[in-house]
């Protein structure tokens, strides 16, 4: 299969993707933030529908207003967790004010499918360079906040006296998850972020690994289940959203079976 | 010259949110001894603990920690806040304190003496088997130890401890009590401690801290834990009993 150019684009853009996903996956489901890290993908759907409504590219929008949002989100200074309503109703206007645009556009049904489902097999060159060097950057940032955010995600009281900048940190995670959650959406679609974002990320933190190798292991396990779920969408011509989505349940389902006949269960685990 | 007492506090009116959940508390604390802050809930100990270590800005009086001004981030205050669900329960309680360790210093390099100096700390507290469990599979004690560890790193002048004995069963207490109590003989450590009840702590404690009714009185066990006094703090009729083994049993009427 990879003898074929937009395969090779497909195999690059989603390793790519995966890798950044992972890394802020695994911190997403520490802090407990998923449903925010969910709310990310909508709100940057909607900036990708004004996007092309615009006549712009929609990753531009997405990554604009995934990024923006999350920071916003974190900088507000609450944590996500009992927030939840304001997310669920920012998220939904968010589908709704997508939907609006591309109403407006009144293009082919096929563009909100590729926007909500991913269209990986369709990437070409130019976004594959703007999903490298987001990607990049996304990993530099990460490695930049990764020992405070880690410190604050366990112990925020402890953090914020030791004068950690809390917020600030929250808020750049987040708009880095928006980034990521752009990076994601192109393989995926702002659907189903979750699959490569959470999944990997959920799966890690069971092992009980060193926080390096937790994350060493969300990227990896993020990687291998999108690359996994192309060879199965190419044997099978099942849609990739699906196949990494199944690979995706399947690895964290079977995590959890092996984790818990091996310890019992660790209390508190609330993943 | 003497010197400067561990807290110097006047005059104080503090409060989260621009509430003033304390007014005019004064007391200052000699360095090296334990000090029970003792109150019901919601009389602002919590309050008083945040406002020493920086995080909420007192809105009149005074404060000095050894003689200099109070701000977050000061090496040596060590912190153990009120518990609470903790997060990242697979992760072990090495990585917890580690973090904590490496975190710190938000965007500089951590102390490469950070480990070395943990693994001791985890020895001299007997709690090295704990360390590298899941965090969500230690019991309420256990978790209070090592978190104790964590408070001690770097060396701190002045242990504040929001707590520590909540949940805890009798025999825990004692430990984390003893263990108080010894760290400030032997480090000379300042220890401020807030807890519901005083008993666990009786044999520790040098001086109390009574908090009720956003005011404040200071001085030694036998001083403060009287009728007049915790009456007068609560403006209204308190009765205090000793047993003849020393407990002390405070029962504020409800209002
Ligand atoms: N973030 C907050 N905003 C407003 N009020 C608060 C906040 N935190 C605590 N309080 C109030 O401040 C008072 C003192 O709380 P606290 O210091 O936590 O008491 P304690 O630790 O003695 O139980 C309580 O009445 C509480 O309701
Ligand atoms: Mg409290």
């Amino acid at each position: 299969m990879l003898q074929f150019e937009f395969m090779r684009l497909a195999f690059l853009a989603s390793g790519l993707a995966a890798l950044l996903s992972g890394v802020t996956g695994w911190f997403l489901v520490l802090r407990r933030q998923s449903f925010a890290g969910h709310a990310l993908s909508h709100i940057g759907f909607a900036g990708a529908a004004a996007s092309l409504w615009a006549g712009l590219p929609p990753l531009a929008g997405l990554m604009l207003t995934a990024g923006l949002g999350g920071t916003v989100m974190g900088t507000s200074g609450a944590r996500q967790e009992q927030h939840d309503v304001a997310i669920g109703l920012t998220l939904a206007f968010s589908m709704g004010a997508g939907m609006l645009f591309l109403h407006l556009l009144n293009g082919p049904a096929r563009r909100a499918t590729a926007l909500l489902f991913g269209n990986v097999m369709g990437i070409d060159t130019p976004t594959l360079i703007c999903l490298t060097v987001t990607v990049l950057a996304g990993l530099a940032g990460m490695a930049l906040l990764a020992r405070p955010l880690l410190f604050l995600s366990l112990q925020p009281e402890l953090a914020e006296a030791r004068g950690v900048p809390v917020r600030l940190i929250s808020g750049l995670f987040l708009g880095l998850t928006g980034l990521a959650t752009a990076a994601c959406a192109e393989v995926t679609g702002v659907l189903l972020v979750f699959t490569l974002m959470i999944g990997p990320g959920a799966t890690a933190l069971r092992l009980g690994l060193t926080p390096l190798a937790g994350l060493a292991a969300a990227a990896g396990l993020a990687v291998a289940e999108a690359w996994g779920g192309l060879a199965l969408a190419w044997q099978s011509d099942a849609p990739v959203s699906f196949c990494i989505a199944l690979l995706s349940l399947l690895v964290f389902g079977l995590t959890t079976l092996r984790m818990k006949r091996k310890n019992g269960d660790v209390q508190n685990t609330q993943f | 010259m003497s010197a400067p007492p561990a807290i110097s506090c006047h005059g104080l009116e503090t409060g989260p949110a621009g509430r003033s959940v304390l007014r005019n508390v004064c007391f200052d604390i000699p360095p090296g001894t334990v000090t029970a802050v003792l109150g019901p809930n919601g009389a602002g100990k919590t309050t008083l603990f945040r406002t020493l270590l920086g995080l909420i800005r007192p809105a009149r009086g005074t404060l000095a920690l050894f003689g200099q001004p109070v701000k977050t981030g000061r090496r040596d205050v060590g912190y153990l806040p009120q518990t609470r669900t903790p997060a990242g329960p697979t992760l072990s309680g090495r990585t917890h304190i580690l973090a904590a360790l490496q975190g710190s210093r938000t965007w500089g390099l951590p102390d490469p003496r950070g480990p070395a100096e943990l693994d001791r700390l985890l020895q001299e507290l007997g709690v090295s088997s704990l360390a590298d469990r899941p965090f969500g599979s230690l019991s309420g004690g256990e978790r209070q130890k090592l978190l104790l560890v964590q408070a001690l790193l770097g060396q701190p002048r002045l242990l504040i401890l929001d707590e520590p004995l909540a949940g805890l069963d009798p025999a825990h207490m004692q430990d984390v009590a003893v263990l108080a109590g010894k760290l400030a003989r032997e480090k000379g450590l300042t220890v401020l401690m807030s807890t519901h009840d005083i008993n666990p702590l009786a044999d520790v404690t040098d001086q109390v801290l009574y908090l009720a009714g956003g005011e404040a009185r200071f001085g030694t066990s036998d001083d403060v834990l009287t009728s007049p006094v915790l009456s007068t703090l609560y403006g209204c009729p308190v009765e205090v009993f000793r047993t003849p083994s020393g407990q002390v049993f405070v029962s504020a009427g409800r209002t």
